[in-house]
């Protein structure tokens, strides 16, 4: 067997696997009650069902008719811009704004295709100045700026 | 019903100078953001609800819809002067709007333009104002078996209108509505899906959701292409289109606009479908169809009118069933839930000073548009130099001060990187995040009414066919699917997109 379209095959097992996740907790989890009285795991697997039908659908369509590869996924921007922003959510309330602003800016920078300590530099600084004078005195967002242990 | 006199209410609250601020915050953000590319209306919106907590219901609303229309105006100059889309829905105004701009006629393809979506501008407000309240009075009949049908109408609209496979759009759907269910049961008080999480406990936050499936997914694969933008900066001049010009657009305008309202009311619909279904129009319908493509007047003034007037009136089933037609609209109807407004046919007769003054300020926010684009054209210009390695950084860090901020909370930030990436696997995939965002949404919703619907029928299914408006709701989602099952229509629906690309 050749798998023929494979976006469609890895979309369809995709959803395969989120169906069948959600069916299994919800039945093994939650009342299912009845037509009438429909209990908590009802809704859930119900859709969870629906999505394994139409994951099969999709993923048995992709082995008969011809479709596109998938494209090369680029790791070096997806880990980096999602790292950046995990950084800034988990730095900014022991490390302060600035600190926090810093890493998301340079680490999310290193993600594209040039990279310039100066100009990242100014971004920075920029940014931290922005976020300052908009999110934390104009919207009295309550954020530290500095580190927990200067303050 | 006094239209006159709604509209007098909602011009007093639009012409306060507080809403005015809004509004022209709001389509000034939305000029920027449709004048740059990569960033788009949704990833903007659900940027700014966050935020939206500190406003009044109507500032919230008057500036976020001026963002979606603003974005219709700036997508444009991008489309006419570097022939990249600055917004989707302006994919098709680079066809004809760059030949004209690489003429030396870029100044009247923008003016017309501008003019163009703002005579849409003015007929879609008022449409809206005639239609919204008779709607609205409809829905407030509509019992749960209506609602329900309702959303699965949409839903499947929202598929059908969709770009790419048809089957993949529904899964996307199903997944939406699951992910919608995560966090506290209503009925029961049982947690679902919640994995021990305290955090999932209220569920996922849709501005969380959005922000990584548009915003985050977005910026990363922007990243990966190379960043290539060559402005045409050949001054812009002689801005004032001839008359040769006006006669031959004021056709393509009416019937844009005509289209545009159209398409826009239907769910699913909005902005993008209506310039394509504008574009195909026109080149069908004009004397020298083989000037299009080649710097067609008609081909920058029907699609820019359609955009407009099509993102305008897919508020009305937002405003009137509490139904989002397309991604924005989802974010419009989280922005009224963020404040504590159950979106529905009530909030018109609740909130009369909401709903009239959010259409009177999008009048009042066309004008300022007019106003400021035709002169500041060379200001939004100068934006378009700004280089992708400047702006996505800084977007990135609005992103992660908007979700930090709604509960102080680093599980949010997670939680958003963790939608980007399955936003990015989507993408890959050739799955379409617009109608997860949309199940999503109306996820607890059908829930809800389903499970009233069956209880008040004591678990008597047929119920949904034997009440007529319900019956015909479903008829008509069972008809769409048909329709897009048969393969000479299947092919148009492939054409029509593949334009696009």
């Amino acid at each position: 067997m050749r798998i023929k379209s494979p976006k469609d095959f890895w979309a369809g097992l995709m959803f395969i696997a989120f169906g069948l996740a959600a069916m299994i907790i919800a039945l093994m989890n939650y009342q299912f009650g009845t037509s009438v009285r429909m209990g908590p795991g009802y809704f859930p697997a119900v859709l969870g069902g629906l999505m394994v039908f139409l994951g099969t659908v999709i993923t048995a369509t992709s082995l008969a008719i011809e479709g596109p590869k998938v494209p090369r996924l680029n790791f070096r921007p997806l880990l980096l811009v999602l790292t950046a922003c995990v950084a800034y959510g988990y730095l900014i309330k022991p490390a302060g704004l600035v600190v926090a602003t810093i890493a998301l800016v340079f680490v999310s920078a290193l993600g594209g295709h040039e990279f310039k300590w100066k100009e990242v530099s100014v971004l920075a600084l920029l940014l931290i100045v922005f976020s300052v004078v908009v999110f934390v005195k104009g919207l009295t967002l309550p954020f530290p700026l500095w580190p927990e242990v200067f303050e | 019903m006094d239209i006159l006199g709604n509209l007098v209410l909602g011009f007093s609250v639009a012409v306060t100078p507080i809403h005015l601020l809004y509004a022209l915050i709001g389509v000034l953000l939305g000029t920027l953001i449709g004048v740059l590319p990569g960033v788009g209306p949704v990833a903007t919106i659900a940027m700014l609800l966050p935020i939206t907590f500190k406003l009044s219901p109507v500032a919230a609303l008057i500036m976020l819809a001026g963002i979606y229309y603003g974005a219709q105006y700036g997508g444009s100059t991008t489309a006419i002067l570097v022939n990249l889309p600055g917004e989707s829905s302006s994919v098709v105004t680079c066809l004809d709007g760059y030949q004209m701009a690489r003429r030396g006629r870029a100044g009247p393809a923008l003016a017309v333009a501008a003019l163009g979506s703002f005579f849409a501008g003015c007929v879609a407000t008022l449409i809206i104002a005639t239609a919204a309240p008779p709607l609205a009075e409809l829905a407030l009949k509509f019992g749960p078996w209506e609602y329900f049908s309702l959303m699965v109408l949409g839903l499947i609209a929202a598929t059908v209108l969709a770009h790419g496979s048809l089957i993949k759009a529904i899964a996307m759907v199903v997944l939406g509505l699951l992910l919608g269910l995560v966090g506290t049961d209503v009925n029961s008080g049982v947690l679902r899906f919640t994995f021990d999480i305290p955090e999932l406990a209220d569920g996922f936050g849709f501005a969380v959701v959005a922000m990584g499936m548009f915003g985050i997914a977005e910026i990363i694969t922007n990243l990966e292409l190379k960043d290539k933008r060559e402005v045409f900066t050949s001054k812009v001049t002689h801005l004032y289109p001839t008359k040769e010009d006006f006669k031959r657009s004021w056709g393509a305008v009416l019937r844009g606009t005509a289209l545009g309202s159209f398409l826009g009311i239907l769910p699913g619909g909005g902005a993008l479908l209506s310039s394509f279904a504008s574009y195909t129009l026109e080149k069908k319908v004009s004397s020298h169809p083989e000037e299009f493509g080649k710097g067609a007047i008609e081909g920058v003034a029907g699609p820019e009118s359609a955009n407009n007037a099509g993102a305008q009136t897919s508020f009305i089933p937002m405003l009137t069933l509490g139904i989002p037609g397309n991604a924005v609209m989802a974010l419009m109807i989280g922005a009224l839930m963020i404040q504590g407004i159950a979106p529905g046919p009530q909030v018109m007769n609740d909130k009369p000073e909401l709903f009239w003054g959010l259409i009177a300020s999008m009048w009042v926010g066309n004008l300022m548009l007019v106003i400021l684009n035709l002169p500041l054209i060379g200001m939004w210009i100068k934006l378009l130099t700004v280089p992708y390695r400047y702006l996505y950084p800084s977007i990135l860090v609005f992103m992660a001060i908007g979700v930090y901020s709604l509960s102080n909370n680093p599980f949010d930030v997670l939680v958003m990187a963790l939608f980007g990436l399955l936003g990015y696997i989507c993408v890959k995939l050739d799955c379409e995040p617009a109608p997860m965002i949309l199940g999503f949404i109306l996820g607890p919703l059908m829930e809800e009414h389903l499970r009233r619907a069956m209880l008040l029928a004591r678990g008597d299914a047929t119920m949904f066919l034997t009440k007529p408006i319900s019956a015909g709701f479903l008829i008509a989602a069972v008809l769409l699917l048909l329709m897009v099952a048969l393969p000479a229509i299947r092919k148009k629906r492939e054409e029509a997109f593949q334009e696009a690309d």
